[in-house]
């Protein structure tokens, strides 16, 4: 299943947050010869994850992670307008409608169905958030993966060649892209909502015409009774 | 939540936010705003990279003072459920189920807040923090209809009074704000002299998509609601010339 978690929330997904910081560090380490940090804990960390970003997270049957990416808002501070503006002609891309994206990981165990999962997870947040699109940082490997998800961020700019190339792109979620990934993964839109649902209502919705009247009425009461 | 007769337009009231050179002003600005919707309050409180607080909207005295003098900070689900945030959250998605906070939203209410609320936290460079909170009295679903139909407008005007708030930060000379990148000047250049996205993207060699993102990007840099009224003002600024 997919669950939304702010940075600061991650303690109580211990297995989860364990998971992914060393999956993170296995990828983008190990893998794709990245030149990430890892700490002493196996962790592969940096900057923004002290931003208290949104991580979009698969988890596992098990607890443990499958796949993430880090959503932060481009109104604050992002890796693409800190260090890559380079590849975005010099523009600061801004707005309370882009979100950017950024260290897309998946395990190595991970299904084909967990990085359409995540992808429609950020097709979510997109609807729900009016978010319109999401920039990103991602390597050549990346964009085949995209491709066979169905899925294919459109190329800002790259730098690099072959293996080493490393492109900003960008992401739309059209409805008919969103369709045709949940189609090729199997997973449904009910899945999707309940998903999001699941982490970004703290109970089910509250009725607040209900709640008020009672609150109300329960205030009066002893008066009523003094009368 | 009708709207006023002879209301003026939203394009309208963002200038007159975007002019607002004074926390006085912004106070002004989130009355007009209260009034365009016809909500019962638009508030907006901001944290500044110093740490320093600041507040406006159209609460009443009395109950910013009682909020203050309760402690309400600390049981209110709205700060609970925004503080650190960056999405938008209506108020029903938040855990009211503690007694604290249900004698809160009553207190809240007899204090005419409304029983319904749609509040939205914008991160700001630096640390700076914001939150920007539209609330009204009417039921679940005349509420969702009106969320549903301006959460996007909701949106941008909080990020406009947070743009005005951080030209207010001390220390910051005024019109310090974000110059355009030369590319960003080219993109609106385009636009300025009437060629459509199509061709604006095609003489910049870039895609549509692309040159919708400069553009957007250049929106919000400006403070506009929209790509006409972003054009508009960065040829008033002198930014761009045609």
């Amino acid at each position: 299943m997919i669950r939304y978690i702010y940075a600061e929330d991650l303690h109580a997904f211990p297995t989860l947050a364990h998971t992914m910081f060393l999956d993170r560090a296995d990828q983008f380490k190990t893998r794709l010869g990245w030149e990430v940090s890892v700490d002493e804990q196996g962790y592969e960390r940096d900057e923004y994850d002290d931003q208290n970003p949104l991580y979009v997270i698969w988890e596992n049957a098990d607890g443990t992670h499958g796949g993430s990416m880090r959503l932060l808002p481009t109104v604050g501070q992002t890796m693409v307008n800190d260090h890559f503006l380079h590849l975005t002609d010099g523009v600061r891309i801004e707005s309370p409608f882009i979100w950017e994206c950024t260290r897309f990981c998946l395990s190595r165990e991970a299904t084909p169905g967990v990085a359409a999962a995540l992808m429609l997870a950020g097709g979510e947040v997109m609807k729900e958030f009016d978010i319109e699109h999401f920039v990103g940082v991602f390597d050549a490997r990346m964009v085949r993966i995209y491709r066979r998800i169905g899925s294919s961020p459109e190329i800002l700019g790259s730098q690099g060649e072959g293996r080493e190339r490393i492109s900003v792109g960008l992401w739309e979620f059209s409805g008919e892209a969103q369709a045709s990934v949940a189609k090729s993964a199997g997973i449904t839109p009910e899945m999707t909502r309940r998903w999001f649902e699941r982490s970004f209502n703290a109970t089910e919705p509250t009725p607040m015409m209900d709640l008020a009247v009672q609150t109300i009425a329960a205030a009066a009461a002893p008066m009523s009774l003094a009368a | 939540m009708g709207y006023l007769a002879n209301a003026p337009r939203l394009d309208a009231l963002i200038e007159g936010l975007e002019s607002a050179d004074s926390i006085e002003r912004l106070q002004s600005a989130s009355v007009a705003f209260r009034d365009f919707y016809g909500v019962n309050h638009v508030v907006y409180h901001w944290v500044n990279s110093a740490g320093e607080q600041y507040g406006c909207g159209t609460y009443d005295d009395v109950w910013v003072d009682r909020y203050l003098e309760k402690g309400y900070l600390r049981v209110d689900p709205v700060i609970q459920g925004c503080y650190q945030k960056f999405h938008p959250i209506d108020w029903k998605r938040l855990d009211w189920s503690s007694k604290a906070a249900r004698a809160f939203l009553q207190d809240a209410i007899a204090h005419g807040v409304g029983n319904q609320g749609f509040s939205i936290p914008i991160r700001g460079p630096n640390g700076q923090y914001a939150l920007f909170t539209v609330s009204h009295i009417c039921s679940d679903e005349e509420w969702e209809e009106f969320t549903t139909g301006h959460r996007r407008d909701l949106i941008l005007i909080a990020h406009c009074f947070n743009q005005v708030a951080l030209q207010l930060e001390p220390g910051r000379a005024p019109d310090q704000g974000q110059p355009l990148s030369p590319r960003e000047v080219e993109a609106m250049t385009m636009l300025a002299i009437g060629l459509s996205r199509a061709q604006a993207a095609d003489k910049l060699s870039i895609s549509e998509h692309t040159l919708r993102v400069y553009v957007e990007s250049a929106r919000f840099k400006l403070g506009a609601l929209n790509t006409t009224h972003a054009v508009a003002r960065a040829l008033s600024r002198g930014l761009i010339v045609v």
